[in-house]
């Protein structure tokens, strides 16, 4: 049986993805999160602040992984952000919803997809049409095909990361992955502290 | 929910009074059954006045997914999990039943506020009886044990995963055993 902490992501980051930072730096951050998820609204200033400290050191991908069940207006959200990225302000409306995740009913989307300066018409057409749940789902079952259990689950250099999402517990792995080590977890697989697993 | 606390006990709790000289060790922690095994029938409640038994679902997969508690937050997290998967499950003709030892009121009321639409069998009286039979039981918590199986159409196991208790295993394991089936039914 292979320990839960081998879990890789199974899905490569490439042109699909939606993307920060430079395609050479030593290390790479996939996170699969749910707008609606508090723990990845606790994760979001942490990532932030993670941007700010690695500079071009680190590359940061975001994926969906909205969990309808527990969280009514995931799917939405998600099909927003995607929606604002065919447009190109995908970034911007990330934020936004990160920022606003109590609020993220469909009236308040709309109201997002005019701040951040989209063609609020073809926003309405496109989420209408769910031109962009295919890609949606595409995200998630590329996550659960990775192990993604929950949320947030992050990748660090391909690699789940079974620990806190702390800043100092990601910084120290971030660090040791951009200095080349690889991530393996020590003996059995451990137990989260501030897991992702229980929301 | 409180993602910090861990609710359960460790699998390898001291010896119960009654522990199986099975495939659940006296002291260590639980070991499933392993893959070849054919996979012990059983009849479960999964509402008051309803039983299901394995035999039933002969013919096609089925994921067995023990889990120590209702509302505990790793099940539930690890349950509404799967719930979102149940597409993706039913893509391979597969069959989902969760399992542990919380009664059948229990099983009701949680599946309802979480909106589960899969069923949860009750193993609750002998308690823990089919838990112990596939390996899956934690004495120390009286509860069952964080374990995967998937069974093939003919009820032979072909895929056992024991998660560590306060881990949510996911389901990239269960995909995996389903592909490996649907590739090996495929070409038998």
């Amino acid at each position: 049986m292979t320990a839960p902490g081998s879990a890789h992501l199974t899905v490569p980051v490439g042109e699909r993805d939606h993307i920060q930072g430079p395609a050479g730096a030593p290390v790479t951050l996939v996170e699969y999160g749910d707008f609606e998820c508090p723990y990845c609204g606790q994760a979001y200033p942490i990532v932030k602040a993670l941007q700010e400290r690695l500079g071009d050191r680190l590359r940061f991908v975001f994926r969906n992984f909205p969990l309808n069940n527990a969280h009514p207006h995931a799917e939405h959200a998600a099909e927003a952000a995607e929606t604002a990225a065919a447009q190109d302000r995908y970034w911007e409306m990330h934020d936004r919803l990160y920022e606003h995740q109590r609020a993220l009913d469909d009236a308040h989307l709309e109201r997002y997809a005019a701040d951040v300066g989209l063609d609020v018409e073809r926003f309405n057409r496109e989420m209408e049409a769910g031109a962009h749940r295919a890609r949606v789902r595409e995200d998630f079952l590329s996550g659960v095909r990775s192990g993604v259990n929950g949320t947030p689950t992050f990748f660090i250099n391909g690699v789940r990361h079974d620990d806190s999402y702390a800043f100092e517990v990601l910084l120290a792995a971030l660090e040791r992955a951009a200095a080349g080590e690889r991530h393996v977890p020590s003996g059995a697989a451990p137990e989260r502290t501030a897991g992702p697993g229980a929301d | 929910m409180d993602s910090f606390s861990a609710p359960h006990g460790t699998l390898s709790g001291p010896p119960g009074p009654d522990a199986p000289a099975g495939t659940t060790g006296p002291d260590g922690p639980a070991t499933p059954l392993p893959a070849g095994t054919p996979a012990p029938d059983f009849s479960l409640h999964s509402t008051p006045d309803q039983l299901l038994s394995l035999r039933e679902l002969r013919g096609r997969p089925v994921i067995l997914a023990f889990y120590p508690a209702d509302w505990s937050p790793v099940c539930g997290d690890q349950m509404a999990l799967y719930q979102e998967i149940l597409p993706e499950f039913r893509r391979y003709g597969a069959t989902l039943v969760g399992i542990s030892v919380d009664g059948v009121w229990c099983h009701l009321a949680f599946a309802r506020d979480r909106k589960l639409q899969f069923p949860l069998l009750a193993d609750f009286e002998p308690k823990g009886a089919v838990s112990r039979r596939y390996g899956a039981f934690q004495p120390g918590p009286g509860e069952s044990a964080r374990a995967l199986f998937v069974i093939d159409s003919g009820g032979v196991i072909r895929w056992s995963y024991l998660s560590p208790v306060g881990v949510n295993p996911g389901a990239d394991g269960i995909l995996t055993a389903l592909d490996a089936l649907q590739s090996q039914e495929g070409t038998s």
